[in-house]
């Protein structure tokens, strides 16, 4: 029995969304306000479930489909990212090529249900999305083939056990580029500040929260909640590489990584009460940059 | 401990990037006068354990030179020639970027490839030190305003630093003061020049200048 996988798991499924509400709490810090609670989230998903759905006439079963596929997927994902040091449920040669292509299945969903209602508002949201994913997804791929080769190890659990002080000591400048590329990745696909704002309802502006319109009810917390995942498996391949703190206890690795969660919550809580967000057109020259890094890196860890 | 020189020259070339993509002469003037710092620490990362009195002298001129001197220069050269303050590049920044990670690519190759007459103390120092000559050298030519053509001959001046770095284990002093003063002087003339093209042509833009040429006499006309 795997029980520091499993603690993962439980771990993921529990704190996500806990980890938005550390952000709103940050920024109502910035921005000298008291703030929502900080189970927000918790407390929003408990309202949508109890409510019903409504679905427009023009809609076909993708609609209804998008968000359970998407959940779906992250589920499947959760159980092959590992928390830190502790292994993932399931760890197998290649499972970060199924990683990817998971968060790849939960965009191409979103992006048709987004299609699906045959609202062009929502088109622009998916065009969007579809744009960025274009640089972003090659970046996180060269970032994760970088660590595979700094470690020699080609499963995600395999790679994070093996990321440590020493990895740091030999190699930092390769995975400081490397911890840059997954760091803007990570605010591109979750649609944080620098990309995309997400308390932003203004429509030349929005991607992801556009693309989510016509979603209600049940529907919408689960595509919430499939966010707040999103977010937590990203940020903990985030997490993993920059905290390589391993203890031997399972759950003291369990306590750091959590610990390294919130503090992440955080940053990225600070970098929106600091940060603007880019002007639209220059989101790929962002994410650009992010590619670019991911490549140095790459030719730098070749030699 | 070749975590720490690695860090460096990964520094360097990242300026390099840093500097291709942005827009401001003012900004690009700084992150220059920063790679400038950067390359003056190199001997005391590099060759930590033999540190004397004249390299310390040497880096500190070096650090006074690049890193207030030229910027102060170029910011007086920029305030009274008195143009806009952007870049204009021929090629735009997202491309720009893309080409010097393939310089840097390049320069791998070649570098793995040049016999170097001893062993050198790391085995990027050739690449970055290549890269950024040539990054230098693609400034120049991508650039429009004269001033950013002062900066790519800075920068190529940072890469052939680091070059000697890599050759010129005991007395790189000698010829890298007297490099140093050839660009000083340099940089002091381009300055002046620079503030004399705007008087005389309103802009510094250089691909203008290409199209100067000396009077010609008009040609007669044939009769018929």
């Amino acid at each position: 029995m795997n029980v520091s996988g499993y603690l993962n798991i439980f771990l993921a499924l529990v704190f996500s969304p806990f980890l938005f509400g550390v952000i709103n709490r940050t920024k109502a810090f910035f921005a000298g306000r008291h703030g929502q609670p900080i189970f927000q989230l918790y407390f929003d998903l408990g309202k949508l479930l109890r409510k019903g759905a409504v679905y427009s006439r023009t809609t076909t079963w993708i609609f209804r489909g998008g968000p359970i596929i998407g959940l779906a997927a992250l589920l499947m994902a959760t159980a092959i990212v590992p928390g830190g040091k502790n292994g993932a449920v399931i760890a197998f040669s290649g499972d970060v090529i199924l990683f990817i292509y998971l968060l790849g299945l939960v965009r191409f969903f979103a992006v048709l249900a987004a299609l699906d209602t045959g609202s062009s508002f929502e088109g622009m949201g998916a065009s969007r999305e579809v744009q960025f994913a274009l640089f972003a997804e090659p970046a996180i791929f060269l970032a994760l083939a970088v660590l595979a080769r700094r470690t020699g190890q080609i499963s995600l659990s395999g790679i994070y056990a093996d990321l440590t002080f020493e990895t740091w000591q030999i190699a930092a400048p390769v995975l400081a580029l490397v911890a840059g590329t997954i760091l803007i990745v990570f605010l591109a696909e979750n649609a944080r500040i620098p990309v995309d704002d997400p308390n932003t309802h203004l429509e030349l502006t929005m991607i992801h929260e556009v693309m989510v319109l016509d979603h209600g009810g049940v529907d919408l917390g689960i595509i919430l909640y499939a966010s707040a995942l999103k977010f937590w498996l990203l940020g903990s391949l985030f997490i993993g590489l920059v905290v390589p703190l391993r203890t031997g206890n399972a759950g003291l690795d369990a306590v750091v990584f959590l610990a390294g969660m919130t503090v992440l919550g955080i940053i990225v809580g600070a970098v929106e009460s600091v940060m603007a967000r880019v002007r639209l057109l220059k989101v790929p020259n962002l994410l650009l940059v992010a590619l670019l890094l991911s490549v140095l890196a790459l030719i730098f860890g070749m030699r | 401990m070749s975590s720490g020189i690695d860090s460096v020259l990964m520094g360097i070339i990242l300026m390099n990037l840093w500097l291709v993509a942005t827009s401001r002469i003012s900004a690009c003037i700084k992150i220059v006068a920063f790679q400038g710092i950067l390359v003056a620490f190199l001997p005391f990362v590099a060759h930590a354990s033999s540190v004397t009195v004249e390299t310390s002298l040497f880096v500190l001129a070096t650090v006074a030179l690049k890193g207030f001197i030229f910027p102060w220069l170029l910011f007086r050269a920029l305030r009274e020639a008195n143009v806009r303050r952007e870049v204009e590049p021929f090629i735009g920044y997202p491309v720009s970027m893309v080409f010097c990670v393939f310089i840097f690519l390049i320069s791998m190759w070649l570098g793995a490839r040049l016999p170097m007459p001893r062993p050198v103390f790391s085995a990027l120092v050739v690449p970055v030190s290549f890269a950024t000559i040539l990054i230098g050298f693609f400034i120049i030519i991508s650039r429009t305003k004269a001033l950013t053509q002062v900066l790519g001959y800075l920068v190529i001046e940072n890469g052939i630093y680091v070059f000697g770095m890599a050759l010129l284990v005991e007395q790189p002093v000698l010829v890298e003061l007297a490099i140093l003063l050839d660009v000083f002087v340099a940089v002091f003339v381009m300055g002046i020049a620079i503030f004399h093209i705007s008087r005389e042509f309103d802009h510094i833009d250089t691909h203008h200048l290409s199209q100067l040429r000396d009077w010609t006499a008009p040609k007669e006309e044939v009769r018929p």
